[in-house]
């Protein structure tokens, strides 16, 4: 059960930290929960760019000031997120946390160059096969899309639809980062980052904190239209490097949906609102089409004629996802969960999906190595 | 992260010194299993299909077919910046294995996939002296 859901202000923040932005979110999301920092028994983070450590958890507790019985660190890139939903999920199922407390943050922009965060991200890469060849994570997220549009027909205009979907959405959210609208034409003339994706087809370098409860059914408050159930998750990994992927064309995005949506009991066509994760544009097209909501090849035409706003067949990533709300390393996936909460709340205001009863999170990290799903419900 | 390396050339460990050796002596190095007979690459000390240990070492053909390729126009750090734009490539070699490569000359100026290249080395460079590996179009008739 879903008690606390909630994230800091997002974008450029001078004199933001990567620890204050936990605690910040953290509290925030306490309070949304009607809970104490005493109530908290578990507690999970993940990593960061500003202040890495080995042990990110116990720093984290240890500056917030909590003492909890169970902390773990997760490091899973852009999966991060909803593997640290899946384990809370799993510890207080197994009655082993009451009140599991997820929290993510960093101030990758204004705490490092943009050149320092390029190069950070770079490390993805393999240290001796991949990183010596001068490859940044664009890149290899370029090989991915240059196989995939030549396997289905995407074409550069369809990888545009879904930058153009998530700006449209932020521009409905006065928290999202960017806020002026774009078209395709002004995705088309970015400046190419690693060809086929240029500048517009990439997410954004931001500051920011997200955090969740997650408690036991009866810790969970009373008000019924507050109340957001894990119905289902999954996870798969198939590889960490590109050179080592099974497949250009088919993730593992496919199966840790699957048995998400297996263990929820739904098919992907009763979902009702989506928030998928964005990294590129590519990842989220071939993310919408392997998990099942579009057939393959069908996911750009379907966007380009509005399938993923709200009104379409999808309505995805609605607050602006990674490339138009946010993206503060872990935190960017649990932005992803956060809106899902609101929009099972009816509490996303001007990009509220109508009657949004089911709602589906992915997150992917890696080149589409690690990929993590989960199904949320109103209760 | 550290900015003071002025060089982004590939350290050997125990796992992948044969394989850089070999690419200085102008032999492109893989291994097969001693048990289930798979091919793989990159290096490391049990066979992933199987979990066998100690893979034996292959000189391949340096012949494959370029799976997917891109050009870079955004360096990961100050290394490369002049060197910029540059094709790499994924090439599945004949043998099996895929890796990662620079395409160089033709190849890189019309690069598509399915172009069939062989592999070549650069110079050995570096206190490792590391000879990178890179692409060309196939020769005819090889």
């Amino acid at each position: 059960m879903v008690t606390g859901a909630a994230d800091t202000a997002v974008g450029e923040l001078p004199g933001s930290s990567c620890m204050g932005l936990h605690a910040e979110a953290a509290s925030l999301a306490l309070a949304d929960a009607g809970l104490q920092a005493s109530d908290i028994d578990g507690v999970l983070c993940a990593y960061s760019f500003t202040e890495p450590h080995l042990m990110l958890s116990s720093v984290f507790c240890e500056y917030f000031g909590v003492q909890p019985s169970y902390s773990a660190a997760i490091q899973a890139g852009g999966a991060s997120g909803c593997i640290m939903m899946m384990q809370a999920a799993a510890l207080v199922e197994a009655g082993m946390c009451r009140n599991v407390l997820v929290v993510a943050g960093d101030n990758r922009l204004s705490g490092l160059t943009r050149d320092k965060a390029v190069a950070a991200l770079a490390e993805v890469g393999h240290p001796q096969f991949e990183r010596p060849f001068g490859v940044t994570i664009p890149a290899l997220y370029a090989l991915v899309a240059q196989a995939y549009m030549r396997e289905y027909g995407t074409t550069s205009e369809h990888l545009a639809a879904m930058a153009v979907a998530s700006r449209t959405q932020a521009v409905r959210n006065p928290k999202a980062h960017m806020q002026k609208p774009i078209a395709v034409a002004d995705v088309l003339a970015s400046r190419f980052i690693a060809e086929p994706l240029r500048l517009l087809d990439c997410c954004l370098i931001s500051d920011g904190g997200a955090a969740l409860v997650v408690s036991a059914p009866d810790v969970a408050r009373d008000s019924r239209t507050r109340r957001v159930t894990i119905l289902g998750t999954g996870q798969k990994n198939t590889h960490e490097h590109l050179i080592s992927a099974p497949s250009l064309v088919d993730f593992g995005c496919r199966d840790s949906a699957a048995q998400a949506f297996g263990r929820a009991g739904v098919t992907p066509a009763d979902i009702d609102v989506a928030e998928i994760y964005d990294s590129f544009t590519i990842t989220l097209l071939v993310e919408l089409e392997s998990i099942g909501f579009f057939q393959k090849g069908e996911a750009g035409p379907a966007a380009l004629a509005g399938a993923l706003d709200l009104g379409g067949r999808l309505p995805c990533n609605t607050h602006g996802g990674l490339m138009s709300y946010a993206h503060s390393g872990a935190a960017g996936g649990l932005f992803h969960v956060i809106e899902a909460v609101r929009q099972l709340r009816r509490e996303a205001e001007a990009r509220q999906v109508p009657e949004a009863a089911l709602a589906f999170v992915h997150g992917d990290g890696g080149i589409l190595s690690a990929h993590c799903s989960l199904v949320l419900g109103r209760d | 992260m550290d900015d003071a390396l002025p060089t982004s050339l590939p350290v050997p460990n125990a796992d992948t010194a044969p394989f850089w050796a070999g690419c200085g002596q102008g032999e492109l190095r893989v291994q097969r299993c001693r048990t289930c007979g798979h091919a793989q690459f990159p290096p490391r000390a049990f066979c992933a299909r199987c979990q066998a240990s100690a893979p034996s070492w292959e000189a391949a053909s340096r012949r494959g077919r370029v799976v997917s390729h891109t050009r870079v126009h955004r360096a990961p750090s100050p290394a490369f910046k002049a060197e910029i734009p540059y094709v790499v490539a994924l090439v599945d070699l004949e043998e099996g294995p895929r890796m990662m490569v620079r395409l160089h000359g033709e190849a890189a100026a019309a690069s598509e996939i399915g172009t069939q290249v062989e592999i070549r080395f650069e110079a050995p460079a570096g206190p490792h002296g590391i000879a990178m590996p890179y692409a060309v179009l196939a020769s005819s008739g090889s």
